[in-house]
């Protein structure tokens, strides 16, 4: 009966997404008055798709083999967390999931926006509703998660280990929530283009879904990021995998979103760019969701073969992608352009960004497609990896994060004073970075060393706007900003660190055997068998000595029955100065054990910095829903109860 | 500027910053891609030496060698027409074993495929990219055969 109850709210949620769609028509074609049935609406359709949510979490608690999604990624032997996340670690889960943030994002902005007018509300909560009724039919038609198996077997096919992870219970939840928020800012813009209200207001109306949506991708890639470090057993923190820049490219569209936005909120300019943006943003999310979703990835043939929901997503891609653009096309230049700017002013500080943003969101959309398109063109296999991705993206990343420090010194229409006096000391910190990496460290590549060049610099540039006035009375988003920007330092300096200085030490030890790697001398103490909930498992013992410092440390190899699966678990010991990774390889057969050992210095900074990062995107949005409290427009509350 | 000339230097930096990802894209695309082979192709010369590349197959039974080092191994990667022998230093990752498919990134040298890296299978389940075909192929051949 759960999993019924969850189709029937389904089913309803969808039915009033087409209502709200004949609200918004109505609107548009009229002038009566649909502000209370449409909000209305999208509270009840976001209630029901929790409800659906909730049931499927229901079924996954349960281990209700009866249904067909449960018998295909669960077990009972699993432990109860893993159970429940379990519910959106596959494919029709994940859809739910999605479609109910959507619904949800739909449900806070009916009820909380008080800021755009109200026709472009309706128009905006009406878009909303076109997207939503697309997903809902592709649940409904191509990937039912309530489906049911008669006779129930009696146990699941499991999930796959790799996944048994506490990450994996807040990442796809996070970034699913940063790729849905850009949602609100997508639905936002098509109604204001379909109004022709692009304005002040609207950019103050999506500012916090865009911070907010901006912030979850952040700690989402963060997270994600480290998750596949530790959990790989590869030591690296990025691998230009399809997956990872499926994520990538919703966050550097949302990034540049985040920044023309400003310029429309506070001087009514860019008011075309910044639909573009909006629209672009979610568009990522779009193309990240068919990318990962569809199977694409895995063959173009297994797409080929098995086309119902790769071609239902790309159906839905394409019009939605498609209807936007030809209604950005029609209507964007009819725009107004706004307050006019010098050409060095924060306005084109801006723009700059932007642009350089966009072009390595370009680099990186096309590098991702590429290999699709070759192998759908001429049959020929490929693959884009980390050399295409660092060569062609990583210097423009570099010079983007160095433009970073010196375009919040700019004043906005005119910068009358030349800036340079104000970046003297940032700009010797640059250079002392770069001498001294040339003098000490002659070896390193051109990447690194320009990394610790530009963080240096951007390090200190970056905390220049709280200088020469009262850092306490500086407003919050400021703090934020500040704080966003030297997280990129940060993050820059430990990728660089990582890159220069990494120590790896691969061999096979007996027990009693020392390796050394980096300053640190390992011990391999024993190797013994162990046992978990749901594995058996080998642990070695390391003991690793560093001048008087002494640890114990040990790597695990899991051995999974349901389904038949061994996953290294890596040891880590974090310093101050960097870590220390282990991993335990194979037996080879004569007493002498694999093993993996990496010491990386710094590289924690690079998740420091997208925590600081995030931190500062959340700071920022503090500050703007504070400033907004305080300067509030009517409230449609006041008017209506 | 006035307004309308500021548009113009806007979308002329757009489309020139458009035109500038394309270009770069595609120069780095054609130094930096690297083609997937199987045994076969590089039998029949398609392989440069020292180009990166991928290979792929399934890895030979009884071919896997250790070293005496104990982490150096070297296999035979077959896509039933043709074998590439193949030398990796590291961890081979989990599910690497004889008889199962393999995905190997590196590049040719004498003859002999030297991999920098192996893929790891994500599950049993999991097929690399590049193999699904072959699988499939390999099916098509069996039921032909029955």
């Amino acid at each position: 009966m759960i999993a019924e109850a969850g189709l029937t709210a389904l089913w309803l949620a969808a039915g009033l997404a087409g209502y709200q769609i004949v609200l918004m028509l109505l609107s548009l074609r009229s002038t009566i008055d649909v502000v209370r049935p449409m909000r209305a609406v999208a509270v009840v359709q976001g209630a029901l798709t929790l409800i659906a949510f909730a049931m499927l979490l229901l079924v996954f608690a349960r281990s209700d083999m009866s249904v067909k999604l449960v018998f295909e990624n669960s077990h009972s032997a699993k432990p109860f967390i893993y159970k429940v996340a379990g519910a959106w670690g596959n494919h029709e889960g994940s859809m739910l999931m999605w479609v109910t943030v959507l619904a949800v994002a739909g449900a806070f902005v009916a009820l909380l926006s008080r800021r755009t007018s109200e026709r472009t509300l309706v128009a905006g909560l009406g878009s909303q509703a076109v997207l939503a009724l697309g997903f809902y039919a592709f649940l409904l038609i191509a990937s039912n998660p309530f489906a049911r198996l008669f006779p129930a077997p009696p146990d699941g096919e499991g999930l796959n280990p790799l996944l048994q992870d506490p990450g994996l219970a807040f990442h796809p939840p996070t970034l699913y929530l940063g790729y849905v928020g850009l949602s609100v800012a997508f639905s936002l813009a098509v109604g204001a283009l379909l109004t022709g209200e692009v304005d002040s207001r609207l950019a103050r109306a999506m500012r916090p879904w865009v911070l907010g949506a901006w912030v979850l991708l952040t700690l989402g890639i963060t997270a994600g990021s480290y998750w596949a470090y530790y959990e790989l057993g590869w030591g690296g923190y990025w691998f230009w995998d399809p997956v990872e820049n499926a994520s990538l490219m919703p966050w550097l569209a949302a990034t540049a979103l985040l920044h023309s936005i400003n310029v429309l909120a506070a001087r009514g300019a860019l008011k075309a760019w910044t639909m573009m943006l909006a629209v672009i943003a979610f568009s990522m999310s779009m193309v990240g969701t068919f990318l990962v979703r569809s199977g694409i990835l895995t063959s173009v043939h297994a797409f080929a073969i098995d086309p119902e929901r790769g071609t239902f997503l790309l159906a839905l891609l394409a019009m939605y992608v498609g209807a936007a653009f030809t209604l950005f096309a029609v209507r964007g230049a009819r725009l107004k352009e706004g307050a006019p700017f010098e050409l060095v002013s924060r306005e084109s500080g801006l723009v700059i960004n932007n642009l350089l943003l966009s072009v390595i969101l370009g680099i990186v959309f096309l590098g991702t497609l590429y290999p699709l398109f070759v192998e759908a063109l001429s049959g020929e296999k490929m693959s884009v990896g980390a050399p295409y991705f660092n060569s062609v993206a990583g210097p423009l990343a570099l010079l983007l994060a160095g433009l970073v420090g010196i375009g919040p010194l700019l004043r906005w229409r005119r910068q009358r004073r030349p800036v340079w006096g104000l970046l003297k000391l940032p700009a010797l910190l640059g250079a002392s970075a770069l001498a001294i990496t040339i003098f000490l460290a002659p070896h390193i590549g051109m990447l690194p060393r320009m990394g610790f060049t530009v963080a240096a610099f951007l390090a200190a540039a970056s905390i220049l706007p709280l200088v020469n006035r009262n850092p306490l009375r500086a407003p919050l988003a400021t703090w934020g900003m500040v704080i966003a920007h030297f997280g990129i330092a940060v993050a820059l300096t430990g990728m660089a660190a990582n890159a220069a200085f990494t120590s790896e030490r691969l061999a096979v030890a007996r027990p009693g055997e020392i390796l050394t790697v980096g300053p640190w001398q390992v011990q391999l103490e024993d190797v013994t068998p162990t046992a978990g909930p749901n594995y058996t498992a080998l642990e070695a013992e390391l003991h690793a000595v560093r001048g008087d410092q002494s640890i114990t440390l040990a790597p695990q190899t899991h051995y999974y029955s349901d389904p038949p699966t061994e996953t290294n678990e890596s040891a880590i010991r974090t310093f101050w100065n960097g870590q220390l990774y282990t991993v335990l390889g194979r037996s080879d057969q004569s007493g002498g054990w694999q093993l993996r050992l990496w010491w990386k210095p710094f590289v924690t900074l690079i998740w420091a910095g997208g925590a600081l990062i995030a931190l500062g995107g959340a700071l920022a949005l503090l500050g703007r829903l504070l400033v907004g409290r305080r300067r509030r427009e009517p409230d449609w509350r006041e008017r209506y109860i | 500027m006035k307004p309308k000339n500021q548009r113009l230097v806007l979308v002329g930096a757009a489309l020139i910053s458009l035109l500038a990802a394309v270009l770069l894209a595609m120069i780095g695309l054609r130094t930096q891609a690297s083609f997937f082979y199987t045994p076969v192709d590089i039998a029949a010369g398609k392989a440069r030496e020292g180009e990166a590349m991928r290979l792929g197959g399934m890895v030979e039974k009884g071919s896997i060698k250790r070293d005496v080092d104990g982490v150096t191994i070297h296999f035979m990667v077959t896509d039933g027409k043709a074998e590439t022998p193949v030398t990796y230093r590291g961890i081979v990752p989990d599910l690497f074993r004889e008889g199962s498919g393999a995905v190997a990134e590196g590049r040719m040298r004498r003859g002999t495929f030297l991999a920098d890296t192996i893929l790891a299978k994500h599950d049993e389940r999991y097929m690399p990219p590049e193999l699904g075909n072959l699988a499939a192929e390999h099916k098509a051949g069996k039921t032909l055969e029955k």
